[in-house]
């Protein structure tokens, strides 16, 4: 198959959908790569590049359109674009069918397969074709970076000789992914980062970056991600006035607050509101990531930064992987590879569209003259469903105790009925068996016991040359040997003769290897 | 000399075999110990020879030299990895000598009967001198231990041959019986003690009695390991160790000599013990380990779901340089493939790379007890980062890296997840929790125990074919 990625017309968008790096990928499939002139040009890849990687170059977008089956793209697609397609051609691109329903129905007119790289489903093993994660860590890091741009201090504190700087507060609401590489990216530069979700399962992740976790006391019902597939859904109203409540409170502290926030297929939430702004201190910092969906915070005014009057900058660019695009363009261009491996099982370059797959029939929104769109729920859940932790039973000091004491019993019990037993085989061997036995029999016993104790106490890692010493110990048969050789019959010298000389061998033999193991021991 | 000195030295070498065995409690203090136990043996060796009741000790010492020569020549030969072998010969060594002294001690015992019989007064000496001052009570008791001592001296040969055999690879691993199974060990040690009743009733000829029952108790030692697998291994050379042990303990009552006894007792109780360990290590039940084969299984296994997925050298170094802290779990495999030196040196350059590098240890891990820390500490990998099962289990979550070299079930998570797994229960290393988890190994095969593992299609595992040392030796060029 013909894959080719068209140039974005978008404006202000560096991405593209394949990369030199990710053209050579898609040839090991058995697919034939195309661009359209100039497409990586704003990534940082010429046209020569990906000549280079064995990429044909097409003028034009027409032409692209015209020369490949499967189109590559990175934002959703303009109508002129989908015009230009043919039926039976297959596009995979950001889609947003849900916003876009007149696209969906052109595509659909036209006969072509659209995949939608922003729906596929949250499955570990479509995690290498997510986008939506990709780019939103990309976001997450980038907006880090904007904020310490627009903030005029350190990020770390430090105590110099010049005097002492306090460390920066972060605040970043929403622990998804953007949110997630927020703090991984604060507490790295060294702020003092706080998070909040409304997903108590992400708490422990939000701590695993090293963040503070911001604890809200409701009652209510805790919202389980496993059901909507890993993504946060709208709270109620009591709910929302007691968040609002807690971020009043954490306003006027913080010098950054990163906003993530973001309800699949809604509008962004609105939760950073104007009388939060002004209660903030002047020089501080808002990032809003949710800006294309409105933005979290009231004041944010989309692909624009701004200084409010009591000197609040807000940042609402929504552009924040194209920033990174080299690196974005990669990463997306990963992921378009990915999918299209799916795609073409048997790597002999044909594709198989194979509707029973969980991810390619999540993403697919338009097939075969028909609109795909929403997908049924897929096999798999993304999250295992939360479990009720259990609730481990506390014992009162009285029922502790009597456990205690029954298990004591249960031992002395144990104890004293092997002592007895034993007592009981010992006299009765004493009483048919001679006194000379019995005097040989009670250092037999002794010395069990003596090496039960000691063996326990035989370091793991020494297991191998304990078995060679005693097996070099044991040779003490050689005394028995040594005592019968001088007496008797030549039956019995040779016996004893040969005795003595496996019992030499192996009194050799066992120290020997137990001594050289020994030494290769060493200390770092 | 006189009865007293030899009985002060036999004191002396029991402290010190006792100290040998009590100082391998640390890596350091082993080093001391080995000399205690060749002191104590050259004592009671020396004290023996020069004692009263020893004769022919020119003789004796030629067979102490040829034999001394011969154990010289093959510990300084033998490979580390072939260890368990060796271990298995000797105690077949010990095995056969208990044999021999035994039949001597019959042979000696129906001389002196004879003598006195005829009323011949014949001046006893050695061996036999003690024989001939015995009560008829004693002498009773006496034939019992010889019929112990032979019994389970010849056991332990044939046992150990075949150990030995199965380890080396010259037998089949796999468990065999005969048609009959466990009966037939049955019915041969109900016979060998009727033997055994007929010999100590003194009916029809001694010797001839004790040949027969030797036969059968050698049949015993050879079809009870044949029906054991060579993954068994760990225990059935501890259990031999024991048996080796008691062997030399019997014969000690046998010839009224308290050093053997307690020598005896202190090799049988500590085999005992490793076999415990090893056991309770495998979560298996000793009599089902000496049964053989794994117990009946209690329902289908688990299917798997997922695929193996192949990784190249390329892609595990690449990983090995991004981690900060590596964990590799050595099993069979690295001992068979001598990978042990390529593994060091990849574990001193990840060292040098300022990466913590350490070693998980399942106590089952290879054919022996121990036997990974042995080839570990021969490839000069300083024992501090070697560490057992209990120590790192809990640091699986928070490691980047795990490389399993030739292990398989000792990793398998489907003792914990899977109720019907033949191995369920048995506790394991729980590398599945590390981020990456690479399992160098030669193919698809499912190893020793044949048990699927469904470690191998989890999402963080990738399979890394081939040779263990040669993807170890591909690997070390690309870590910088």
């Amino acid at each position: 198959m013909k894959i080719g990625a068209l140039t974005e017309v978008f404006e202000g968008e560096a991405r593209v959908a394949i990369t030199p790096s990710s053209a050579a990928h898609l040839q090991k499939l058995g697919h034939e790569v195309f661009v359209e002139g100039g497409a990586g040009v704003r990534s940082g890849f010429s046209d020569d590049d990906y000549r280079a990687a064995g990429v044909t170059v097409e003028p034009g977008a027409a032409a692209l359109i015209g020369a490949v089956d499967v189109v590559a793209k990175v934002r959703q697609p303009t109508e002129e674009e989908l015009h230009q397609m043919k039926d039976g051609q297959t596009l995979i691109s950001f889609f947003y069918p849900g916003q876009n329903p007149e696209l969906l129905a052109l595509a659909k007119d036209k006969g072509v397969t659209a995949i939608a790289m922003d729906m596929v489903p949250r499955i570990s093993r479509a995690q290498k074709m997510d986008a939506l994660s990709s780019m939103a860590n990309i976001a997450g890091y980038r907006s880090v970076i904007e904020a310490a741009n627009n903030f005029g201090r350190f990020f770390t504190g430090q105590v110099t000789a010049a005097g002492k700087v306090p460390p920066a507060k972060v605040l970043v609401v929403g622990a998804g992914v953007a949110g997630l590489a927020a703090i991984g990216t604060s507490v790295s530069l060294g702020a003092q980062v706080y998070a909040f979700d409304v997903r108590p399962e992400v708490a422990e992740q939000i701590e695993s970056m090293g963040a503070e976790f911001v604890f809200l006391d409701f009652e209510e019902q805790a919202q389980d991600g496993a059901a909507t597939g890993g993504y946060a859904a709208p709270s109620s109203p009591e709910f929302r006035e007691k968040q609002l409540a807690k971020f009043r409170e954490l306003a006027p502290q913080m010098d950054v607050v990163i906003t993530t926030a973001l309800i699949p297929g809604r509008d962004a939430p609105k939760l950073w509101t104007r009388d939060m702004v002004e209660a903030m201190k002047p020089g501080s910092v808002i990032v809003d990531l949710a800006a294309e969906k409105g933005g979290n915070c009231e004041l944010t005014i989309p692909d624009e930064r701004f200084v409010t009057e009591n000197g609040v900058t807000i940042i609402g660019y929504t552009d924040f992987p194209s920033r990174m695009g080299t690196q974005a363009s990669e990463l997306y261009g990963n992921n378009i590879r990915h999918f299209m491996t799916d795609l073409t099982p048997k790597k002999d370059g044909v594709i198989d569209h194979n509707m029973e797959d969980d991810v390619i029939r999540g993403a697919t929104v338009t097939h075969d003259h028909d609109v795909t769109w929403p997908p049924p729920p897929p096999k798999i859940a993304a999250i295992a469903a939360q479990k009720p932790k259990e609730k481990k039973k506390e014992l009162t000091v009285e029922q502790r105790k009597a456990a205690e004491l029954a298990a004591f019993q249960a031992e002395t019990r144990s104890q004293v009925g092997l002592l007895a037993g034993g007592a009981v085989v010992l006299l009765l061997i004493g009483l048919v068996a001679p006194f000379s036995f019995m005097q040989h029999f009670i250092v037999f016993v002794l010395a069990c016991f003596i090496g039960f104790k000691v063996i326990w106490n035989v370091a793991h890692s020494l297991h191998t040359p304990l078995m060679a010493v005693t097996n070099a110990i044991s040779s003490i048969i050689i005394l028995g040997a040594l005592m019968q050789i001088g007496s008797g019959s030549w039956w019995v010298v040779l016996l004893g003769a040969l005795a003595v000389l496996m019992a030499g061998v192996n009194i050799f033999g066992g120290f020997m290897v137990t001594r050289r193991m020994l030494a290769m021991f060493q200390r770092s | 000399m006189e009865y007293g000195f030899t009985t002060a030295a036999y004191v002396i070498a029991a402290v010190l075999f006792i100290l040998s065995l009590g100082g391998l409690s640390g890596q350091e203090s082993a080093k001391r110990a080995i000399w205690y136990g060749i002191a104590g043996m050259a004592l009671a060796v020396a004290a023996t020879l020069f004692g009263p009741g020893a004769g022919n000790w020119f003789l004796s010492l030629i067979m102490i030299a040829i034999g001394g020569g011969i154990g010289w020549v093959v510990a300084q030969r033998v490979q580390m990895t072939e260890m368990p072998q060796l271990v298995a010969a000797m105690h077949s060594l010990v095995g056969l000598a208990a044999v021999f002294v035994g039949f001597n001690a019959q042979i000696e015992l129906g001389r002196v009967l004879r003598a006195k019989a005829e009323g011949v007064v014949v001046d006893f000496h050695g061996f036999a001198a003690v024989l001939a001052h015995k009560t008829p009570a004693e002498i009773a008791m006496l034939k019992i231990e010889v019929f112990l001592g032979i019994f389970i001296g010849a056991v332990t040969f044939t046992g150990s041959v075949v150990a030995f055999g199965k380890l080396s690879g010259r037998v089949d691993g796999k468990p065999k019986k005969l048609s009959g199974g466990h009966m037939l060990n049955a019915a041969a040690l109900a016979l060998s003690i009727l033997l055994g009743v007929l010999y100590f009733t003194g009916v029809g000829p001694a010797v001839f009695w004790l040949i027969l029952i030797t036969l059968l108790a050698f049949f015993i030692g050879w079809h009870l390991i044949m029906g054991i697998g060579g993954a068994d291994m760990p225990v059935v050379v501890s259990m031999l160790n024991s048996y080796s042990g008691w062997a030399a303990a019997a014969i000690g009552f046998t010839l009224g000599n308290d050093l053997l006894i307690v020598t005896g007792a202190l090799v049988g109780s500590s085999g005992a013990i490793l076999s415990y360990i090893m056991c309770k290590a495998m979560n298996r039940n000793f009599v089902s380990v000496i049964l053989g084969g794994f117990g009946g299984e209690t329902g289908p296994a688990a299917e798997i779901e997922g695929e193996q997925i192949a990784i190249d050298a390329d892609g595990v170094a690449a990983a090995l340089n991004e981690a900060d802290s590596v964990v590799i779990v050595p099993g069979y495999g690295m001992a068979v493939a001598q990978a042990q030196g390529a593994v060091s040196e990849l574990t001193r350059k990840l060292r040098a790379a300022g990466k913590e590098v350490r070693f998980a240890i399942h106590p089952v891990a290879g054919r022996l007890p121990g036997h990974m820390n042995v080839l570990l500490a021969e490839a000069k990998v300083p024992y501090d980062i070697v560490l057992e099962m209990d120590e790192i289990n809990d640091d699986f979550p928070s490691t980047d890296v795990v490389i399993i070299i030739g292990s398989n079930d000792i990793v398998n998570p489907a003792a914990q997840d899977d109720p019907n797994s033949p191995i369920a229960g048995m506790p394991v290393l729980e590398v599945w929790k590390a981020k990456q988890v690479f399992v160098s190994k030669r193919g698809q095969g499912t190893g020793y125990s044949g048990i699927e593992n469904p470690l191998f299609y989890k999402e963080n595992t990738r399979m890394f074919y081939g040779d263990a040392k040669d993807s170890i030796n591909k690997l070390l060029p690309m870590i910088d």
